[in-house]
């Protein structure tokens, strides 16, 4: 980059608020997904909106990447700078600005912390569902640009349901602001919509104004133990077939049950072949019937041993040993990559199956877990990225399984976005027509593609190769 | 900035820093909240565990290179290990910043300033228990003198740069040797007391104090006489060599067969012995001598916990509320040892004082070792923050488990201006205090 440039840059956030040493920018080069990593021109930390849209007119004018970054924890690459340019770090903007009573919402900076948003609510009998597991880490903006999901999905939804207004620092440095916080609005096309998920392709998201709902009674947690992954699945089927909504409904395999238990010691067993951790929250009298008869279902299929949590703390023992799963496999080896297809909640078992053959076909370890509950699988390859033949399996094993998610009427990311990673398999789940409004859509707001370049859009889509099952 | 070229660290870099373990690192962010460094830059990847680990492999890998900027990333490192516990992959983030300093160390010039740091302070005092001895000594002679220039001649308290002034005022007065330590009869448990270089000069009241809960607690105790400094402070710095050297001695002082526990009363030593076995792990007889001594290792807390210690304090005779009590982790204790409960559960036994939690008790204080010597102005930050948390929680007794931390305490203590109203002790001092006072 230019030093002009890069000066004026420095000048807008100051020296002490832009990063620019080696050691600064290697910190930098990189997030959460195996073998990505790229140098950043310079890391900037904006302190408001102002900060943000003259960094933006200085990048569009010179036309330099812009990639908005808030803990890095981003598992599909959409936060490596892969194209170089300016990484925009929202550490200086983490102020909460308003809690709402009488609205039911609260107004946030991107920088927050999501775990800091569900405690500030909680102090005030509030509830906000979405909790993707790495919510002690990962900014609210982050999980609206990722529109991520989390464990209570199934019954909550995802960060887009929660998602009242935005203001957005566009390519051109206008700030446009959308929605409100109202419970109905059909003023235009829903742009705050198209902003969540839009994996900052198409702004910089500045100001977030969530909706909020109370917090629940009470809460129930169970843990079911099997020796067949099919039993888990069909246990998974019954409780939804039940018209039971659980507010949690994970699944673990045997690989990553020991996994956890390595790391966090809390007496899961050695010899499972799959767990279900099943939460029900609500009104105490309904909480209490549901969790009877998914007690029963668990019995039913096959569980041989169901257990309810005891206390409040072990049921957070448990919720957090969900949430370290992934990088709690990542002790059995070298490279930790993991996809979240995710299919009808009433294929479960189909793609459970599927990912266990292409386990055997291709030679390689991998666990799953994920939230059985909405047909969100985890299928974690442990690998090396060091051996070019086996990462060579890896990735014909994964388009196997993107594959059969789409067959099954499912997407090839269902909570981490497509990122730069994934990229090359979008076109497989929306088609030519598809990828054709959707380019459209960018072209539109973000002509000089300044906005994450190379992210979203590959220049190459994979050839997809239809693996027939059965 | 080192004068090294950078080719010749990358070279270090490859030959010390175990890429196995870099790979164990699949940078998930868990250990972010965790690192007092990354939280009190404003959330500074370049200051956080991931970042450092990202930073070796670059450095290793030769996609960056060396330059002042990577050195200070390692440099601003507590070695507090808080990232650990954290870390659901298991990463050994001790060994690797150990690693990365032992191949800087090796491969770099030392600037002079810092050869004279540690050519004094590893290869002589904490190396010598004798020359341990001789320069308290000189502290108390100082102390009471004033004769500033005569110390600082012999180097010693010329290491502590910006600290100096405040580390001054809160050195406790070191008390002479005692002649002969006390050995009563009808001993239960024997126990092995590892006194520690600082503790058995700096605060040797302190370890007093220990040898007479033991012994009120039914305890043989043996000292082993040619006991050293534990190596963790050369350890932790690079100097793996003299660590090792170290450890062998003690491996050999303390007859580890022939007793129950090995004892010490210092966190930061606590870790370091209850990991000599990493030190020979290509020496057969000494990993299995190592082992046989790590096993036995255990903290004055959960000892105390043991002997039944609650208790004892419990049974005091009730009496009005004296003072607010708080608890300041020692890392080393709470993240290699796992030690966490204990200390608290002794202090909520006492009854005549309030325990009440210290919001950021499980981050470093900012003492580390000698790092708030090197890196006085993080070291600062640090402390700062950690004594508002004090002033919120109206704590007027602060206690800890290592003299490292102690002596940070005091130094906060003195910094707020507080020392009229509040103290900062070992939690052996402050049981000690309740039975026998």
């Amino acid at each position: 980059m230019d030093t002009h440039v890069l000066e004026r840059l420095v000048a807008i956030t100051g020296t002490s608020h832009a990063k620019t040493t080696v050691a600064q920018k290697l910190a930098y080069s990189y997030d959460a997904t195996a073998n990505f990593q790229a140098m950043p021109d310079i890391v900037l930390s904006p302190s408001s909106i102002e900060d943000i849209k003259e960094i933006v007119k200085v990048c569009a004018k010179h036309q330099i990447p812009i990639v908005s970054r808030g803990s890095g924890t981003n598992l599909a690459a959409g936060t490596t700078p892969t194209s170089g340019g300016v990484v925009l770090l929202f550490n200086r903007m983490n102020r909460i600005l308003e809690l709402d009573q009488e609205n039911l919402t609260i107004t946030v900076e991107p920088g927050v912390i999501t775990q800091a948003i569900n405690e500030k609510v909680a102090s005030s009998g509030l509830f906000y569902p979405p909790d993707p597991s790495s919510m002690s880490i990962s900014t609210i903006g982050g999980n609206v640009s990722e529109n991520s999901g989390g464990l209570r999905g199934l019954k909550y939804g995802v960060t887009r349901d929660y998602v009242k207004a935005l203001k957005v620092v566009l390519p051109t440095g206008e700030v446009i602001t959308t929605g409100g916080k109202l419970a109905k609005d059909v003023a235009g096309y829903d742009l705050t919509s198209l902003f969540v998920g839009s994996e900052g392709t198409l702004g910089v998201i500045a100001e977030i104004t969530l909706g909020l709902i109370p917090e629940p009674e009470t809460k129930k947690t169970l843990l079911a133990f099997y020796n067949e992954l099919e039993q888990a699945a069909e246990t998974v089927s019954s409780i939804i077939a039940a018209k039971i909504v659980p507010a949690t409904l994970e699944f673990m395999d045997k690989g990553t049950i020991q996994a956890v238990e390595d790391f966090m010691h809390i007496g899961l067993p050695a010899d499972c072949e799959a767990m279900l951790l099943i939460e029900q929250d609500g009104d105490p009298a309904v909480v209490e019937k549901d969790m009877a008869l998914v007690h029963q279902l668990c019995l039913e299929h096959g569980a041989t041993s169901v257990q309810m949590a005891k206390s409040a703390e072990e049921a957070a023992q448990l919720s957090i040993a969900r949430r370290v799963a992934l990088s709690a496999l990542a002790r059995l080896r070298p490279t930790t990559i993991l996809e979240d297809a995710t299919v009808p909640r009433s294929e479960i078992a189909k793609m459970v199956k599927t990912i266990q053959q292409v386990a055997v076909k291709y030679d390689l370890l991998i666990c799953t877990f994920g939230h059985a509950g909405d047909g969100n699988l985890h299928p974690t390859i442990l690998t090396d990225e060091r051996d070019e033949e086996e990462m060579s399996r890896v990735e014909a094993a994964f388009a196997e399984i993107f594959d059969r998610a789409i067959q099954l009427g499912g997407t090839i990311t269902g909570e981490h976005g497509v990122g730069e990673m994934k990229s090359p398999y979008l076109e497989w789940k929306i088609g030519a027509e598809g990828m054709a409004v959707m380019k459209s859509i960018k072209q539109a707001m973000d002509p000089l593609n300044i906005m994450n370049p190379g992210k979203m859009f590959a220049k190459d889509t994979k050839k997809r190769i239809v693996v027939h099952h059965e | 900035m080192s004068s090294a070229q950078p080719e010749a660290i990358r070279q270090a870099f490859v030959t010390h820093v175990d890429e196995n373990r870099l790979m164990d690192c699949m940078r998930c962010g868990f250990c972010l909240p965790a690192c007092p460094t990354y939280i009190h830059s404003g959330y500074d990847e370049t200051q956080s565990p991931r970042g450092r680990i990202a930073l070796m492999k670059a450095v290793r890998d030769g996609v960056i290179a060396w330059d002042g900027s990577v050195e200070e990333a390692f440099d601003l490192c507590l070695g507090c290990r808080a990232c650990e516990p954290a870390c659901p992959a298991g990463v050994q983030y001790g060994t690797l910043i150990e690693e990365t300093r032992d191949a800087i160390v090796s491969a770099k010039q030392l600037s002079v300033q810092e050869k004279v740091i540690r050519k004094g302070a590893f290869d002589h005092l904490f190396a010598d228990q004798k020359r341990m001895k001789q320069a308290v000594g000189l502290v108390r002679f100082y102390q009471k003198s004033g004769l500033q220039s005569i110390v600082r001649k012999v180097g010693f308290l010329d290491l502590f740069p910006s600290m100096m002034r405040d580390m001054e005022k809160v050195l406790p007065d070191p008390p002479k040797r005692p002649k002969v330590l006390v050995h009563s009869e009808e001993k239960k448990t024997k126990v092995a007391f590892f006194t520690g270089c600082l503790m058995d000069t700096m605060f040797q009241e302190t370890n007093r104090h220990t040898i007479d809960l033991l012994e009120f607690l039914g305890c043989e105790i043996v000292i082993p006489k040619n006991q050293q400094c534990c190596g963790a402070l050369q350890g932790h710095s690079g100097e793996m060599d003299r660590a090792s050297r170290n450890a062998r001695v003690n491996l050999e002082a303390f007859d580890a067969d022939n007793v129950d526990y090995i004892v010490n009363n210092a966190g930061g030593c606590g870790a370091f012995l209850a990991e000599y076995d990493r030190l020979f792990e290509k020496d057969k007889v000494l990993l299995e001598k190592a082992e046989v001594f790590v096993a036995k290792q255990i903290d004055i807390s959960s000892l105390l916990m043991q002997l039944g210690i609650v208790e004892k304090l419990a049974a005091r005779p009730a009496s009005e509320i004296k003072e607010l009590i708080t608890y300041q982790d020692s890392c080393h204790l709470r993240n290699v040892n796992g030690v966490i409960h204990e200390p608290r559960r002794i202090l909520q036994a006492i009854n005549d004082t309030i325990f009440v939690e210290l919001p950021g008790a499980r981050l470093c204080c900012g003492s580390a070792g000698i790092y708030n010597l090197l890196q006085p102005e993080m070291a600062m930050t640090i402390l700062d923050a950690k004594m508002e948390e004090v002033r919120e929680i109206e704590a007027t007794t602060i206690v800890t488990t290592n003299p490292g931390c102690l002596l940070q305490m005091k130094v906060g203590v003195e910094r707020e201006g507080l020392a009229q109203t509040s103290r900062a002790v070992h939690i052996v001092d402050l049981v000690h205090e309740k039975l026998f006072k």
